[in-house]
């Protein structure tokens, strides 16, 4: 006979909110590193201009290529430029793509989503239709075609990546409220006379925002490596301000001999976001939304 | 089944129509003259050429035109001439699909080689350290961007074989073809398998807690038999429905591993489009992208319904 | 007549974040060939707990049978190694479930699926096994077996569906059926024609039948006798006439008096416009017991000993048991 595997509870369960984060923090501890690490990434992309022991942009024909050492912890750029700073400096249009693209994306996408599970008819139909027209060029190539059309800044980059985001958001957030519409609750608010205004805010929308949340920070990965893929493409965020798919850019297949470092630690910085990001969205997945737990 | 075709294959044809109205009209929402652009870059200043250069393109006539030329053409097989290298788009673009074809082919069977069985034994082995494993490489797997990925294997290629294998000639042999490709194709198809096995993992879980599982095990059958001959055929089905995401995905992250590794196929070929503002051949290359995706979605309904008998015997 | 099943001192609990579920306590009866046991209770009181420990298909973990043994004609299956239980499962002892719906691979022919046991289990090449899985769908009386044997469960009827699990779970001929609610998803004419089905081939293949229900106006025409359980134990254990009759413990009191008719078929002394009672109150958490009787929260006749002490489960009347302080 085995023997148990799950540890018994350990006393009365307690409703106080610390209690809560503390409980929730033991179940999910992948889900606690990628918080940690998510902390990280902003406090360094907020303060920036503190933590970051050099100028990011400060040139140095001495300090070309120099391996990671004392001054430059991670080396210096072709340019003489302190790597480690600019990594942290980077950190700023990662946070700046991912929140705005995310926010932009979710926002647009839940409005859609619950004016589609709401007006329905053609309006639906249309959406549908044009959702449909969006879902057939991966992600990567309709940021690039948006880019090449809007040109190259920082902001154009973020919208770029938060229009194929819509219609992933706005199919969850629609087929939600489609769902919702059915819940007896719902039923019994309509029939007690509330207007369909009222029932969609009182009782439609607060249902959405579960997984309104997890579907956004789903996507926060999704935009930084696509922001990445962009500025490695050179149609991302243009000079000089650092960013970690530029400071990869196709010229670092040359220094994939000569200056590893300058392709290890901007891949490494991606790469830690994401997987942060990542953690953090399927441990509040698995939190809050149990219907999309995988 | 054929009605249910016949709309599948005319809503197909309604998406594609509208990309091709999209991507007209994106490339040229761009504030500033295509003309202004190539006339600039080729260091020309004599306003008749610039004058001639219009006309030739046909930019001076109304949109609706413009687009009409460009459809009627592609439906004739004629998509115009490259603004570049000034042939016919189809010459440049019909000889690279081979080569992104069999990237991809080669990513795809990598990806559903490793990405299946192993979200099978995460699931099965739920919650063991094995699993925890697995799932932490396959999220790690997600996180990586594909180019850091490709240019990581190119710097252990460096250390271990001091050759870097990138594509400078057109391989002969079957075995050349593959060794080039190999590496490349793992690379963007790690991210794929990641993708897959997730997919795969949740899928089977699902599926495992059913009741039909609960039967075949009443019935006396062997663990292995209940995995697969009961649970995993039941799982894949979700697992095949995303094929056509997962291709999606898949052309995306053959963009910058194309670049990354100097392949000379299509995707590649789309980024360079762009810089170059070749806006005739982005246009037709981002259709060819669309009408691959949305095959890949017919093909893949087709394929469902030859595997489910439920949709298979419905009407 | 040796009992071909055996079951005694049966405990399964789990495992969980909430604490130690005591799902069955000390649970015992035995079946004899041909004959029918049904365990009654409402939902939660561990009588489908007792039917996946039976088949050992409890999931482990969280779940775990702490003690007890379930014997097979004598064998203890408790004590076999998993190889050696499968061998039993479908072999041995077979079980039905409440889903027809559910119950069967959507993706494999109902054919198949019975074909696949009878290989395994007889040794049976495929064709023979085929024929075999035919002759039972034929058995069950699915009209058109040939044809049936060929077709996908969403092809099929639940009542149908339902006769094709039985035709599986009797297809190697088990000792022993165990049949959790197998008529409770299906309509109510079909439940009768259902029923029937397990009666008659109970009789031809001397099966003993442990019959998982709710439902006793199901008990009343199918079961020789009858396991009440509350809250994961047995409250009491008679021939069906004598429970019907004369009940002794409150809880089966209480729910013979909270159906409308019983049993009229078998001329059992029901009256039949006996106004339907309701039991008060909520059946206990089962990782919060109370120390006492589990049902003394709910019993109106209970005192001070209800609460604090459980009763011993003992024989009060000539064959017919219950544990009860004041019974």
């Amino acid at each position: 006979m085995s023997t148990s595997a799950l540890p018994a509870a350990s006393g009365p369960v307690t409703h106080s909110f610390m209690n809560n984060v503390w409980y929730n923090a033991r179940r999910y501890p992948l889900g606690v590193a990628g918080a940690i690490i998510m902390i990280v990434f902003v406090f360094a992309a907020l303060f920036a201009s503190t933590v970051a022991p050099l100028d990011p942009f400060s040139t140095n024909a001495k300090a070309s290529l120099a391996p990671p050492g004392a001054t430059h912890f991670m080396g210096a750029d072709m340019m003489g430029r302190d790597v480690l700073s600019r990594l942290i400096h980077g950190a700023r249009v990662s946070l700046a793509v991912a929140l705005g693209a995310t926010f932009i994306g979710s926002g647009f996408g839940a409005a859609i989503g619950l004016a589609c599970g709401y007006i329905g008819g053609w309006f639906d139909l249309l959406v549908q239709r044009v959702t449909e027209v969006m879902q057939a060029l991966p992600l990567l190539v309709m940021a690039l075609v948006i880019t090449a059309s809007l040109g190259p800044s920082l902001q154009n980059t973020i919208i770029a990546i938060a229009i194929p985001l819509i219609p992933t958001v706005s199919r969850v957030i629609r087929s939600n409220v489609l769902s919702l519409r059915e819940m007896p609750y719902v039923e019994a608010a309509k029939a007690t006379g509330m207007s369909e205004w009222r029932v969609a805010i009182v009782h439609v929308l607060p249902n959405t925002l579960a997984p309104l949340i997890v579907l956004a920070t789903a996507q926060l990965g999704s935009t930084i490596l696509t922001e990445a893929s962009l500025s490695f493409l050179g149609l991302g965020v243009p000079e000089p301000y650092p960013s970690w798919g530029r400071m990869l850019s196709e010229s670092a297949a040359e220094y994939v001999r000569t200056a590893p470092w300058l392709v290890i630690y901007p891949g490494l910085a991606i790469s830690l976001v994401v997987f942060g990001s990542n953690l953090l969205g399927d441990a509040l997945r698995d939190a809050l939304d149990p219907r999309q737990r995988d | 089944m054929l009605s249910y075709l016949i709309r599948r294959l005319l809503l197909m044809i309604v998406t594609l129509f509208g990309v091709s109205i999209a991507i007209f009209l994106l490339l040229r929402i761009v504030p500033g003259n295509i003309a202004d652009i190539l006339f600039d870059s080729a260091g020309l200043i004599d306003p008749a050429e610039k004058k001639k250069i219009i006309a030739d393109l046909g930019l001076d006539l109304p949109l609706p035109m413009q687009y009409w030329q460009w459809l009627n053409g592609l439906l004739h097989g004629d998509l115009g001439f490259s603004y570049v290298s000034e042939k016919p788009v189809i010459d440049e673009i019909l000889p690279r699909i081979p080569i992104t074809a069999r990237l991809a082919g080669l990513a795809m069977t990598f990806a559903i080689a490793a990405g299946v069985p192993l979200g099978v034994i995460s699931a099965v082995r739920q919650n063991s350290k094995l699993d925890y494993a697995l799932r932490v490489l396959s999220l790690s797997g997600l996180s990586m961007p594909a180019f850091w990925l490709g240019l990581l294997i190119l710097m252990a290629c460096v250390r271990w074989f001091g050759t870097i294998p990138i594509y400078d000639r057109a391989p002969e042999t079957f075995g050349a073809w593959l060794a080039m490709l190999a590496i490349p194709a793992a690379a963007v198809g790690f991210r794929s398998s990641a993708l897959i096995m997730r997919l795969t993992r949740s899928s089977m879980l699902e599926v495992l807690r059913q009741d039909f599982v609960r039967t075949a095990k009443s019935k006396g059958l062997s663990d292995t038999a209940v995995t697969y001959d009961h649970a995993l055929r039941n799982a894949l089905l979700p697992v095949i429905t995303t094929i056509g995401v997962e291709t999606a995905f898949l052309l995306g992250g053959l963009i910058v591993t194309e670049t990354v590794f100097n392949i000379p196929g299509v995707a590649r070929f789309l980024v360079e489009a762009i810089r170059w503002r070749d806006y005739p051949m982005v246009q037709n290359l981002v259709m060819f992208i669309a009408v691959v995706v949305v095959t890949v979605n017919l093909i893949v309904d087709l394929l469902y319904m030859l595997v489910d008998p439920r949709i298979r015997y419905s009407e | 007549m040796a009992p071909v099943l055996e079951v005694s001192g049966l405990s399964t609990v789990f495992h969980t974040r909430r604490g130690l579920v005591r799902a069955v306590q000390d649970v015992s009866f035995s079946v004899n060939a041909g004959e029918t046991l049904a365990i009654v209770g409402e939902s939660g009181c561990g009588k489908t707990i007792t039917a996946l420990s039976l088949m050992q298909l409890i999931p482990r973990p969280p779940g775990e049978i702490v003690s007890g043994s379930v014997k097979v004609d004598g064998t203890d299956l408790l004590k076999l190694s998993e190889p050696e239980m499968r061998k039993m499962r479908g072999g041995k002892i077979a079980m039905i479930f409440q889903e027809p719906m559910t119950a069967l691979n959507p993706l494999m022919t109902v054919g198949k699926q019975i074909t696949e046991m009878v290989m395994l289990h007889d040794k049976l090449p495929k064709s023979a096994a085929r024929t075999r899985a035919v002759e039972m769908l034929h058995h069950v009386r699915i009209p058109e077996p040939e044809r049936r044997a060929k077709e996908y469960p969403h092809q099929m009827s639940g009542g149908m569906r339902q006769r094709a699990m039985i035709a599986m779970a009797l297809a190697c001929k088990p000792k022993v059926l165990v049949a959790d609610e197998p008529t409770t998803a299906l309509d109510v004419t079909i439940q009768a024609q259902i029923l029937d089905l397990i009666g008659d081939l109970q009789r031809e293949f001397g099966t003993a039948v442990v019959l998982i229900t709710h439902d006793l106006g199901v008990v009343a025409e199918t079961a020789n006798r009858v396991v009440v359980m509350y809250a994961g134990r047995k409250v009491e254990e008679a021939s069906v006439t004598d429970l019907f009759a004369n009940p002794l413990h409150p809880y089966p009191r209480g729910l013979l008096g909270s159906i409308p008719r019983v049993g009229s078929a078998r001329g059992l002394d029901v009256s039949p416009d006996e106004r339907l009672r309701e039991i008060s109150g909520m059946v206990p958490a089962l990782n919060d017991l109370p120390p006492g009787c589990a049902f003394a929260p709910r019993c109106s006749q209970a005192d001070a000993r209800c609460h604090a002490q459980v009763p011993p489960f003992e024989m009060k009347q000539n064959d017919h048991f219950a544990a009860c302080w004041q019974a």
